[in-house]
């Protein structure tokens, strides 16, 4: 009884020391996120703002939509609209070769990795460099991102220096952290200035003014769009809100939620191409109208993406971003790789024990562990369920169903306390992989009511 | 008032001391008790599995049984919020007009005796220290403590109950909510994962110095029990009912 998840997770636990500093290191975010939460008397009225904005705005997009094409382009903004992945790639390619551009610069952007556009525009002869310091590790070495807001976290500094001696010309042996920022500043620098693009993504998109939002802590998204001239926004469809009202509550969860901050330290609204420049905004649905028909899922599309499910879950913190086989890992990661493709990311539904913890933490009250739960539910039907799993369950019903066979079932299993210990604890009983064999009593509670024994 | 007592399946075959000791203490308090002898299992083993289609007929047939209580109590926190939570959609898709009695009065025995009852004083004494183990259907789900994700007023209905044993002391491990790994089949399928919850879990209730870990479920307990015994790591496990009802 496995899945790719566990049979990844349980390699990854062999390294005991690397496991618990990375259960510390994300346990202590939501620790910072609980000190942010309850700092603030009005946290649960703003997570139930929040959850309304996005129900609201969701199930209104439409109208929404075309509010904030309509403003965009009043602003002086190209607006274009991609309906899948390789639309999306294609229009990026377009804008970029009909401006001669052969190097980008992008600050982080999930839906870029889901597009896989990095891919596409080094396909097409394109530089491409991410400018977030922890992406920018993660493509030098190679590497996806871990997590959704803390892509590199798992990446150790003995390892960075290593990555910018082989790659950055003149990089010393230190591997002090202040050091290497300092490397990857002036690195970073000379790409800023040699890029003919800036791409970034969108935390929001205002409806009532036509205007993206980009929260970073480095300052890399106002970099990437003060030094070139052109500006290409990727926005997937359901960041939308509709007003400034509206990204006021947003604006406060967001960075309490994902790092435990107050506020990011750059909140940047782009609303409008620089002087001389041309900005564009391209809007994604990628599957995203599928899932708002999908009425057991639709609430993912609330999402924004702050990882605080990630933080919290048990599972992620013990099995690390790698372990799941979809690029967005933890809670979220499990149901939208089911979402994007059942048949290829089903192997992640195993990776909850139900806890319900990120439920609590969603700043948009996302019913996540209730979805994995509909997701178990569906894999039977999808011919991916677990035969063990499967033969166990139908022999459980049975028993339970037939309240006779039961209780005369129990008044055997008391044999199990006699078997050979090798019988009990081999690889074939799962349980004593992790667990000594418990003990059955002489009589169940059912068989002491029957004799009047209580 | 009538109560109907729902012993789980597990508690059944394994922790029948559960039952008893909750029926001793239900009846010490002056409630009437019943037990429904055709009772087996809320039928989340199978549903949290993904075949809550198998276990469909048995919230049928846990509605039937126990619909004309005034309350059902369990000592049992997970199978308590499954009832809950769980079995009104799944009759419902069967049957959208049938309105599910049975689950709306169902309590797990924390909830009764500290809302219902509103028990203030307990003959009890238990001259331990004791780490509270605050399971996560029971927080999250039943609400017998304060998420430490939310921001809401603090309180523990297990610690408060607690509190009227006599010679009692009350601990909770850092951490105090975060789940020990159990998770029905996640503990198999997810094993190496589950292992490395409960022994993380187990390491967190043992620091704490106290003589025995307590909780309002068995199937948490089980699961540490069993990584404690594995792991060679000395700590006793307790039901709280076996402490609410001691000397009974």
């Amino acid at each position: 009884m496995s899945t790719r998840h566990s049979t990844y997770a349980e390699h990854y636990l062999q390294d005991n020391e690397v496991a618990e500093r990375h259960d510390k290191t994300f346990f202590g975010v939501r620790e910072k996120r609980d000190r942010m939460a309850h700092d603030l008397p009005e946290w649960e009225d703003l997570r139930k703002a929040a959850d309304g904005i996005k129900r609201h705005t969701v199930t209104h997009l439409a109208e929404y939509l075309e509010q904030f094409e309509a403003n965009a382009v009043k602003n002086g903004i190209h607006v274009h609209w991609a309906a899948d992945s390789d639309e999306y790639n294609a229009i990026v390619l377009d804008i970029l070769r009909s401006h001669a551009v052969k190097k980008v610069v992008k600050s982080k952007s999930m839906l870029t990795e889901e597009c896989h556009l990095n891919e596409s525009l080094e396909k097409n002869g394109m530089e491409v460099i991410e400018t977030d310091l922890g992406e920018r590790i993660l493509q030098m070495m190679h590497l996806a991102p871990s997590h959704i807001v803390m892509p590199a976290l798992h990446v150790h500094r003995e390892q960075i220096g290593d990555c910018f001696r082989e790659q950055i010309p003149g990089t010393s042996e230190s591997d002090d952290p202040t050091y290497l920022t300092h490397v990857a500043r002036l690195h970073l620098r000379k790409q800023f200035m040699e890029a003919g693009a800036g791409m970034t993504g969108a935390n929001f998109g205002i409806a009532a003014t036509g205007e993206v939002v980009v929260c970073t802590n480095e300052g890399n998204a106002d970099m990437s769009t003060s030094i070139p001239k052109l500006h290409i926004v990727s926005m997937g469809i359901e960041k939308l809100i509709p007003d400034y009202r509206s990204m006021a509550v947003f604006q406060r969860l967001l960075a309490r939620c994902g790092t435990g901050q107050e506020t990011t330290v750059y909140t940047s609204h782009f609303r409008g191409p620089r002087p001389g420049g041309e900005m564009h905004i391209i809007l994604v649905d990628n599957g995203r109208s599928q899932i708002l028909g999908d009425a057991d899922h639709w609430q993912t599309l609330k999402c924004m993406r702050c990882g605080a499910c990630m933080n919290t879950c048990p599972v992620y913190r013990r099995s690390s971003g790698y372990s799941y086989t979809y690029f967005i890992p933890g809670p979220i990661g499990v149901n939208l790789g089911m979402l994007r493709d059942k048949d290829k990311y089903y192997d992640n539904v195993s990776a909850c024990s139900l806890c319900c913890s990120c439920d609590n933490v969603c700043p948009v009250k996302v019913d996540l562990s209730t979805q994995i739960y509909r997701w178990r539910q569906e894999l039977d039907s999808l011919g991916h369920s677990d035969p063990m799993k499967k033969f166990m369950s139908k022999r459980m019903a049975f028993l339970f169903n037939h309240p006779g066979v039961y209780t005369g079932t129990l008044r055997l299993a008391k044999a199990v306390n006699w078997m050979p210990k090798c019988l009990v604890n081999s690889k074939l009983n799962p349980w004593a992989y992790g667990h000594k064999m418990m003990k059955f009593p002489k009589n169940s509670f059912h068989r002491l009511w029957k004799k009047k024994k209580i | 008032m009538k109560v109907g007592l729902f012993i789980p399946c597990y508690v059944d075959a394994l922790y029948p001391e559960v039952g008893v000791q909750t029926y001793k203490l239900l009846r010490s308090l002056g409630v009437e008790v019943d037990y429904p002898e055709k009772q087996t299992c809320c039928g989340q083993p199978m549903g949290n599995a993904g075949f809550e289609r198998l276990s469909v007929p048995l919230a049928e047939k846990y509605d039937q049984l126990f619909r004309d209580y005034d309350y059902v109590v369990a000592p049992s926190a997970s199978c308590a919020a499954y009832v809950r939570v769980f079995h009104p959609g799944q009759i419902r898709g069967k049957d959208p007009q049938h309105e599910c009695m049975a689950s709306k009065k169902t309590v797990d025995v924390v909830e009764f005796l500290h809302d219902i009852l509103k028990v203030d004083s307990l003959p009890a004494k238990f001259p331990y220290k004791v780490s509270v183990h605050n399971s996560c259907h029971g927080v999250r789900e039943l609400g017998l403590s304060s998420p430490s994700e939310r921001n809401i007023p603090k309180f523990n209905k297990i610690i408060d109950l607690l509190s009227l044993v006599e010679g009692i002391t009350v601990v909770e491990p850092e951490r105090p909510d975060e789940c020990c790994g159990f998770g029905g089949m996640f503990s198999v399928e997810e094993k190496a994962v589950s292992l490395k919850m409960g022994s993380d879990k187990l390491r967190r209730h043992i620091s704490t110095g106290a003589d025995y870990i307590t909780g309002p479920d068995s199937s948490c307990l089980m699961h540490m029990e069993g990584v404690a015994k594995k792991l060679g790591l000395e700590i006793k496990f307790v039901h709280v009912v076996e402490i609410l009802s001691a000397g009974l």
